[in-house]
């Protein structure tokens, strides 16, 4: 999704071959995210098919430069204005882990929050020191992405800080009984496979790109 | 590694007797040396600020000792403790605490009056500092004169005048917005990095990250201090 729409925003600032493509998306995202060449031409001709963009004849050096289409361009424009859809909530380890620990007999859950926490803590001091290493004036890419980093990590702690403070006022939870009625399990955990927001959690980030 | 210039041994602090006794800290052990700031987090009443204030000489524990520049605290008279306060220890509160009517550079030289040198002696030393700290500008301006931001990085300077080695700063960055609290954070890190001491009680994770340690206390222990910073590496 991300190599998808960063390449179709590349290619709306002028055609590109793929070797070019892959340099550009690397340099302007601060070098975070490494994309393959492979990534990069299996997009390429997944957009091709789209009628997204057009691949145009090999030059002398064998070279396809790729240009967008009409559709190609106002799929870039929709981007630009839609929100990143952040409506489908991805299994995320770490919530899984704690969500368990509570309710889980003999873990101490404090104890595996804290663990998390200094780890956390310690990659918070790790790009504190990365970010007064960048120099805004010539890498404000890099220093963009690094700040993202940064409160992504900071959001972390605080809500260790959050699973503690509610175990330490509500208590833990009973341990986790297998209920035989399926009744009696959506009784029990009412929250048992309700969706966090509205959208249906089968939609698929391709259902979204569709949609948008 | 040089010796440390705070050292708690096995410190305690009981406040009460009996039943109704509240263990404020147990045994904490905590040393900090020249050139390292120590951050101690914790939720409200995990005994953050019974520590600063122990390390400050303003309470003295139930049991363990506290060491300031190699002088054991417990065998020092009341006199003695408040000298070694007055001239080793700053301190940084959230509300800066500058004095009104005194001036930027005034005010960082107050402690060097105080500790019996001419005063113009002490407000050259004091602009020397706010320049080194890039402050410069500002010496000669009133607090009310100063950005909140401003008056706590002269609330740092002031802090770490003269011989002072040790600053204690209780939520330096409360009453701070995200960036103004970081530019505080780098000046405690650079006086630091300039061989001082610094132990930073703070809620904020990030600010917490400016610290060589982070140490967290939960119901008066110490429940871990493994957060560690090391030399910057490429993260990308």
């Amino acid at each position: 999704m991300s190599v998808k729409y960063g390449l179709l925003a590349l290619l709306a600032e002028g055609a590109s071959y793929g070797a070019a493509l892959k340099s550009a998306f690397e340099a302007r995202t601060g070098g975070t995210w490494p994309v393959n060449i492979g990534q990069v031409y299996t997009t390429l001709d997944r957009l091709e098919r789209d009628g997204l963009v057009v691949a145009g004849e090999p030059d002398v050096e064998g070279r396809i430069a790729y240009r967008l289409t009409n559709a190609g361009l106002e799929a870039v424009e929709r981007w630009w204005r839609s929100p990143v859809d952040r409506e489908v909530t991805p299994r995320e380890e770490l919530v899984i882990k704690l969500a368990i620990a509570i309710t889980s007999p003999g873990v101490d859950s404090a104890e595996v929050a804290q663990t998390q926490r200094a780890a956390t803590m310690h990659r918070l001091q790790q790009l504190t020191r990365l970010k007064q290493s960048v120099d805004p004036a010539t890498d404000l890419a890099w220093l963009l992405v690094v700040e993202h980093q940064l409160f992504a990590a900071e959001a972390e702690i605080r809500w260790l800080d959050q699973v503690e403070a509610s175990v330490a006022r509500y208590g833990r939870p009973a341990p986790f009984v297998e209920v035989e009625e399926q009744a009696d399990v959506r009784h029990r955990h009412p929250g048992a496979g309700r969706d966090l927001i509205t959208q249906p959690a089968d939609s698929s980030r391709d259902d979204n790109e569709a949609r948008a | 590694m040089s010796a440390p210039i705070l050292r708690l041994t096995e410190v305690t602090r009981v406040h009460g007797s009996g039943e109704t006794a509240v263990h404020a800290l147990r045994e904490v052990s905590l040393d900090v040396h020249p050139g390292e700031l120590v951050a101690v987090m914790g939720p409200s009443g995990s005994g953050k600020s019974t520590l600063l204030n122990l390390a400050g000489a303003l309470d003295r524990p139930t049991s363990g000792e506290v060491e300031i520049s190699g002088q054991r605290l417990s065998a020092l008279k009341p006199d003695e403790l408040a000298r070694l306060r007055r001239r080793r220890v700053g301190v940084v509160f959230q509300d800066y605490n500058l004095i009104p009517s005194l001036t930027a550079a005034e005010n960082i030289g107050l402690p060097l009056e105080l500790d019996g040198q001419h005063v113009v002696a002490a407000r050259q030393e004091a602009r020397a500092v706010l320049k080194e700290l890039g402050l410069g500008r500002l010496a000669d301006r009133f607090p009310d004169q100063l950005s909140g931001g401003q008056q706590q990085r002269v609330a740092i300077a002031r802090a770490l005048i003269g011989e002072r080695r040790l600053v204690l700063a209780d939520e330096p960055t409360g009453a701070l917005d995200s960036v103004t609290g970081e530019d505080v954070l780098s000046v405690l890190r650079a006086r630091c990095d300039a061989g001082a001491a610094g132990l930073l009680v703070t809620h904020e994770p990030r600010h917490a990250a400016w610290a060589d340690r982070v140490v967290y206390l939960r119901d008066g222990v110490v429940v871990d201090g493994s957060a560690v910073r090391e030399p910057a590496r490429a993260i990308r």
